[in-house]
């Protein structure tokens, strides 16, 4: 089972982030959910510096900002390996 | 030729043209003003975000953080202002870039000088204070900036200050160091208008705001309206402008379009730019989120000395260019 992450300290773009990848994964039906981390600490764990991140078995595959829905979509796809 | 005249021209066709107001009105004034410099400074935001962006693709926080884990004090602090430039700030990653780079080894005073240069000093500031003021301004804004986060990095650094730092920040997290993708110079490309894309829809309306607010007060305000209470000759100027921009916290890009309105009615520069620096530099926000990771003894210290900095800086403005 994959786990996908938003990683925040719930400033704006962070809770963008979040919104942006609930929808694609509804819409990609994956039938999972999207966790919001707001734990420092995790953040630094993973070796990130930036907020916001998206994680997929708690690997950072996107830091720092929110591309376009298409880019964030297609990050997922290939780190789901769908 | 002035590289920007094609845009003076649609500027004008579109206010004299298109809506029919005469060049010698006010509203036409305003308006033919507030399309110009929209456009103008559009383009140069879009265009300069891009360049910097690419250079970010090949030097993220995380590839920042080893090469000052790296340096000593000094060299570090240089080097830690000058990486500041092409590094974006929101007040949200303050704490996991404070937390990242101590433990990993960065000294806290070259910390503290990235800390300082990298929300003051970014491509977007520079965009709007060429764009508004000319390059000559930009320069000394960004030089001036940069001379600041070195010297509080410096005076930090040799305060011996680790004591007021919380004690669980020593403690190392870092369980994987993320070993950056390879990019190919399409996905550069690509990551780099991205990353523009969102920078400008971040700041586009408060560019805009910034612009009417300066197109109606440079149409209808008096020239000299302002220099009564803040120009050269107010000695408590600066020092109150810089007071003033602590609680207010904003982007470059909010504030430097209307700064821009105000140097023109009669502020000095140097208290112009200290206001900025105050705004963009000394922010609340900030302060209470790094209230999580030290005391807050250092985070006065820390803003006195920024303060200080500034103060200085603005004065010596002040002082150049009414020489």
């Amino acid at each position: 089972m994959k786990k996908i992450e938003v990683l925040g300290l719930g400033c704006l773009t962070c809770k963008k982030l979040y919104e942006l990848t609930k929808e694609i994964v509804a819409e990609l039906d994956l039938g999972l959910e999207v966790e919001y981390v707001t734990d420092v600490q995790k953040i630094i764990e993973m070796g990130v510096m930036q907020t916001p991140v998206l994680a997929i078995d708690d690997k950072p595959v996107l830091t720092g900002f929110v591309p376009g829905k298409e880019k964030v979509e297609e990050l997922i796809k290939k780190n789901m390996e769908i | 030729m002035d590289v920007f005249y094609p845009i003076q021209l649609l500027a004008n066709w579109l206010t004299y043209v298109v809506f029919g107001l005469r060049p010698s009105t006010l509203l036409g004034g305003a308006i033919n003003f507030f399309i110009f410099d929209t456009i103008k400074i559009f383009i140069l935001l879009l265009a300069i975000i891009f360049v910097v962006s690419v250079i970010r693709s090949y030097l993220p926080p995380e590839k920042i953080r080893f090469i000052l884990s790296h340096k000593k004090n000094y060299v570090g602090n240089i080097v830690a202002s000058v990486l500041g430039i092409v590094t974006p700030f929101c007040s949200c990653s303050a704490i996991p870039l404070f937390l990242g780079f101590v433990q990993a080894g960065v000294p806290l005073g070259v910390t503290f000088s990235f800390l300082v240069a990298s929300p003051m000093i970014n491509e977007v500031a520079l965009v709007l204070l060429a764009g508004l003021f000319g390059w000559k301004i930009a320069l000394m804004y960004v030089l001036s900036g940069m001379v600041i986060a070195i010297f509080s990095g410096i005076i930090i650094g040799h305060m011996k200050a680790e004591s007021l730092v919380e004690p669980f920040v020593y403690q190392n997290m870092i369980k994987n160091n993320i070993d950056l993708p390879k990019m190919s110079r399409r996905e550069r490309i690509e990551y780099a208008w991205d990353y523009t894309w969102d920078i400008f829809k971040k700041v586009w309306l408060y560019v805009l705001i910034g612009i009417g607010v300066g197109a109606w007060i440079h149409g209808y305000v008096p020239a000299d309206f302002l220099a009564k209470y803040a120009g050269a000759d107010k000695w408590y100027a600066v020092f109150l402008v810089v007071v003033l921009g602590i609680p207010l916290y904003s982007n470059a890009a909010g504030v430097i379009p209307l700064v821009s309105v105000l140097t023109e009615k009669g502020v000095a520069m140097g208290t112009t730019l200290a206001f900025m620096m105050s705004v963009t530099a000394l922010s609340l926000p900030e302060f209470m989120i790094l209230k999580k990771v030290m005391k807050t003894k250092l985070i006065v210290i820390f803003a006195l000395i920024i303060g200080v900095g500034i103060i200085l800086t603005g004065y010596l403005f002040n002082a150049v260019f009414n020489s």
